[in-house]
């Protein structure tokens, strides 16, 4: 059985006066892959940072309707931004580690969230790499700065991050559009894996990749979402004539 | 154009020998460390001691920089971090302005305003008798004069920091607050030394300002409200004056020298400090 975790309810989204997203509705499920895809400037990232908030960071920013996470809409008053974050992983399209070594980029979040005993924190650090894949890369050098590390490790490592504090949706913003074929597929694999204990939401501009890694994909144009539904039905058989031609690549 | 460009590259070096050449006098026929920690000043009994000028330069640069670090620092995160990007826009203006008022303006500010609000509230606060005229008015002084320049390093050094860095500690679950003190001043703090650097190196070579409202007496200060003496004031106030005594002009070019040592060491340091901002 699928369960639903997050559904959004005509969601809009301004820059000022700019339109970004028009009334944007649909349901996304946990334990699943949801890949949304569209040309540049379609919203597809703007609708991802939604679902944490860290749009809110931008200024003169604004937003219409609901997002309602395990029935909680977060854009009520009294949700507290910083608890929601923890709950929701987010993985940035240039790997961003912080300037530490790669034992301490995993034990940030723990520690800001309260956890201090070191037979913790190491365990948390080993479980997080592993699940990220990369800890027989990196078990014999923690200490080192994870800025030594190569892009694909780099980005690895701030999968590991976002898993450290348990989070229960991982949300993926173009994660391996800067990386060489192979950290791509090592990364495709992982969240394939990922998928077993986390909702994971995806931002892509390649097409192949949405196809490969989601279950269900939302092709968004213009602000709009314009045809939501699953992965394989959306690549096979799409019901609107703008999505094929995105599919079919000609636009985009 | 490689003329020039070696002239360039020549000309500190040239400068370090003209000095130590017009100092060699001085060197030469005194011991470095009594020249250094004497404290008499004697020149036309030929006692050049340098210590209470030593001592007078670092009161004043160190107090200006305690004055003007923590100012500059919560000023640089609250307007990048905190505010809207209009606050930004009226202090650019404000600093821009502050950096290019020239010194001896700051040095009648300071005998107009500083001093008498020093000999009249703030000494009498502190039950001390004072004219003013002090460590802490120089200090005081210079620290308006140097924090546009390190302000305006460090707040180019937040912005400089990618926003992903900081969006990755906010989806941690991490505050604002705890973001700037463990990611934001972390990435930041090579960049903010070598920003204090700088203002130190600045504060320490300013001669006109402090001049104007340090006192001036040879002396060594037991407070920050006794006057006091600098180097750069040293060799304004005298040059020009000392050709009847013996070795007073290799003593000045002597104390030009200690100044551009200092500076180049300053330098040293603040592009050690540059370079580890870069590399991480």
């Amino acid at each position: 059985m699928k369960e639903l975790k997050i559904e959004t309810r005509n969601l809009s989204f301004y820059y000022g006066n700019k339109l970004a997203l028009n009334s944007v509705s649909f349901n996304m499920y946990a334990n699943h892959v949801t890949a949304l895809i569209g040309p540049s400037g379609c919203g597809k990232s703007t609708f991802l940072r939604t679902l944490n908030r860290m749009n809110d960071l931008i200024p003169g920013t604004r937003v219409d309707g609901e997002i309602l996470i395990d029935g909680l809409n977060i854009y009520d008053k009294d949700i507290d931004v910083v608890n929601l974050r923890k709950k929701i992983g987010m993985v940035f399209q240039r790997s961003n580690p912080f300037a530490k070594s790669i034992y301490d980029n995993i034990t940030y979040g723990p520690k800001i969230n309260g956890i201090h005993k070191k037979e913790v924190l190491d365990e948390i650090v080993e479980s997080s790499l592993k699940k990220a894949a990369i800890w027989e890369e990196v078990k014999d050098r923690l200490d080192h700065s994870a800025l030594g590390l190569s892009g694909g490790q780099q980005q690895r490592l701030c999968i590991a991050r976002a898993l450290s504090v348990n989070p229960e949706i991982l949300l993926m913003d173009e994660p391996a559009s800067a990386l060489d074929p192979i950290s791509t597929g090592k990364i495709e694999e992982l969240i394939f894996e990922l998928k077993k204990t986390f909702t994971i939401i995806i931002v892509t501009h390649n097409m192949q990749q949405a196809a490969r890694v989601s279950d269900y994909t939302a092709f968004f144009y213009m602000g709009e979402m314009v045809e939501y539904g699953k992965t394989k039905k959306i690549f096979t058989t799409p019901d609107k004539k703008q999505t094929e031609e995105y599919i079919t690549g000609r636009f985009g | 154009m490689l003329v020039s460009l070696l002239l360039v590259a020549a000309l500190p070096f040239l400068l370090f020998t003209g000095l130590y050449l017009k100092s060699f006098l001085l060197i030469h026929d005194y011991h470095l460390s009594d020249l250094l920690f004497s404290k008499e000043w004697k020149p036309a009994s030929g006692k050049f001691g340098f210590y209470p000028f030593i001592i007078g330069s670092i009161w004043v640069t160190l107090l200006a920089m305690v004055i003007s670090a923590p100012i500059c620092m919560l000023t640089a995160i609250y307007v990048t971090q905190y505010t809207k990007k209009t606050m930004l826009r009226i202090l650019h203006p404000a600093i821009d302005i502050l950096a290019g008022i020239p010194s001896v303006v700051y040095g009648l500010w300071g005998i107009l305003v500083i001093v008498p609000f020093i000999s009249k509230y703030l000494g009498p606060l502190f039950g001390v008798k004072t004219m003013g005229y002090s460590i802490l008015a120089a200090a005081l002084v210079l620290s308006i004069m140097i924090i546009p320049f390190i302000l305006n390093i460090i707040i180019e050094i937040f912005k400089s920091i990618p926003i992903e860095l900081k969006e990755a500690s906010l989806s941690l679950g991490a505050t604002q607050w705890e973001t700037i003190k463990h990611v934001l001043f972390k990435k930041a703090l090579p960049g903010i030394i070598a920003a204090h650097g700088f203002g130190l190196a600045r504060a320490f070579g300013e001669t006109m300002a402090v001049m104007m409202v340090v006192g001036n007496v040879v002396k060594l200060p037991h407070g920050v409200f006794d006057p006091g003496y600098t180097l750069p004031a040293l060799i304004a106030n005298n040059y020009g004056e000392m050709m009847s005594i013996p070795r007073y002009d290799a003593a000045l070019m002597f104390a030009a020298l200690i100044l551009l040592v200092v500076s180049f060491f300053f330098n040293l340091i603040m592009h050690f400090f540059i370079a580890r901002y870069n590399k991480y």
